[in-house]
């Protein structure tokens, strides 16, 4: 908390700060169309895991390298990345107030959401294709 | 981090009890916070038992009759005693809201009423905040008309419609009872502008006479200043003249979102 009355500088320029910084609607757009993306992706997401779950390892492979299935999976691994990375920044954001720590753990973020988004489709692609 | 503990020198001790007025026959327990910065020691919780029939029958008459009858250094900000002013707005059981338009019966729970600043400030003394920044961020939204246009000979005009699209923003009276009931503006109040600075930066951006809506929602976009609105709603609930700020904001990033899609 700033004790403003106990500073030499004015309590305006403290709350001006570094200015607008022009953007954050974007970020806000993207989380919500990402969101209403996630509701049938997330759902066929689910329906695709349970179908795969009750076949055996060769019937599961068939399944997920249909291009229906593989690109519905494709689908959800890209948005669900997206939704996370950015739902995370703003949890980031808000929680963490120490600046390196805070720059830190946003790249960390976008890495680890970069990971695990290309770990998954190359997994889903090597599948269809079957090299 | 976030704090979610209070630092050392501000954690609540227990304090003085007061003892109970003679021959009073119906009584209402009020912990209030204390804090005197001259001192140096912990706030503490004091207690007073205040005469019902011999007291209005608001919170701001039960403090009013302490600091007269009870224990003269008690203090609070308070001016026009009917919501108008915004002064005595205070945490009572658990809510920000105004001492002077809430009844004691509202916020008793078995005869006790537990009494706090506005969360989340610095202390200046007892019930007093400081509201600096507050208002700062108030000043930062220049809550004014912008005009290009040369003015003309009488007023600015504006239709009924138009004006009607101020009701439920002009009334507020910056008492801070929603900003400081919002966790995003406790964790991030240096850089989030909070609801009530919102609420007025939206009624300069919907009012029909300005014309800088652009370059006010230009200084919105920002992370921080707007985007730290995670729709939690407390501001909502507390707002003791019935305003929805979170609403407001809805409507700015609504604007946000128009201007680009």
């Amino acid at each position: 908390m700033g004790q403003f009355h106990f500073s030499i500088r004015t309590p305006v320029k403290g709350v001006r700060g570094l200015g607008s910084a022009r953007s954050g609607t974007e970020h806000f757009w993207r989380q919500r169309l990402t969101a209403v993306a996630l509701v049938p992706l997330a759902l066929a997401f689910v329906a695709i895991v349970i179908c795969a779950s009750t076949r055996d390892y060769e019937g599961a492979r068939a399944l997920v390298s249909h291009p229906l299935t593989a690109i519905l999976l494709l689908l959800f691994i890209v948005t669900g990345a997206i939704h996370g990375k950015l739902g995370a920044q703003v949890v980031i954001e808000d929680y963490i107030h120490h600046e390196g720590l805070k720059v830190l753990a946003v790249i960390a973020n976008i890495l680890f959401a970069a990971v695990v988004a290309v770990a998954a489709v190359f997994a889903v692609l090597k599948i269809s294709f079957g090299v | 981090m976030a704090e979610f503990r209070l630092p050392k020198n501000s954690r609540v001790q227990s304090g003085k009890v007061w003892p109970a007025p003679q021959g009073a026959k119906r009584t209402t327990l009020f912990n209030i916070y204390r804090f005197d910065p001259d001192t140096g020691n912990n706030p503490r919780l004091d207690s007073y038992h205040v005469d019902r029939d011999d007291c209005g029958p608001m919170v701001l008459d039960a403090l009013i009759w302490i600091k007269n009858t009870v224990d003269p250094t008690l203090t609070f900000r308070r001016s026009c005693r009917e919501g108008i002013c915004g002064s005595c707005a205070m945490n009572i059981s658990g809510t920000n809201t105004l001492a002077c338009t809430r009844g004691i019966d509202e916020v008793e729970k078995n005869g006790i009423v537990n009494i706090y600043p506005l969360p989340h400030m610095p202390v200046v003394k007892d019930l007093v905040p400081d509201l600096t920044r507050f208002y700062a961020q108030h000043a930062s939204v220049e809550p004014w008309l912008h005009t290009v246009t040369p003015a003309p000979e009488k007023e600015w005009r504006q239709s009924h419609e138009d004006r009607q699209k101020l009701d439920g923003l002009y009334e507020c009276i910056l008492c801070a009872c929603c900003s400081t009931s919002c966790p995003s503006y406790w964790w991030n109040g240096d850089r989030y502008l909070g609801p009530a600075a919102l609420l007025q930066a939206y009624r300069w951006l919907i009012d029909s006479r300005d014309e800088s809506t652009g370059d006010r929602l230009d200084d919105l976009e920002d992370p921080f200043r707007l985007y730290r609105c995670h729709t939690i709603m407390n501001c909502a609930n507390a707002c003791p003249k019935g305003l929805n700020p979170a609403k407001a904001i809805a409507e700015i990033k609504q604007m946000m979102v128009a201007r680009q899609v």
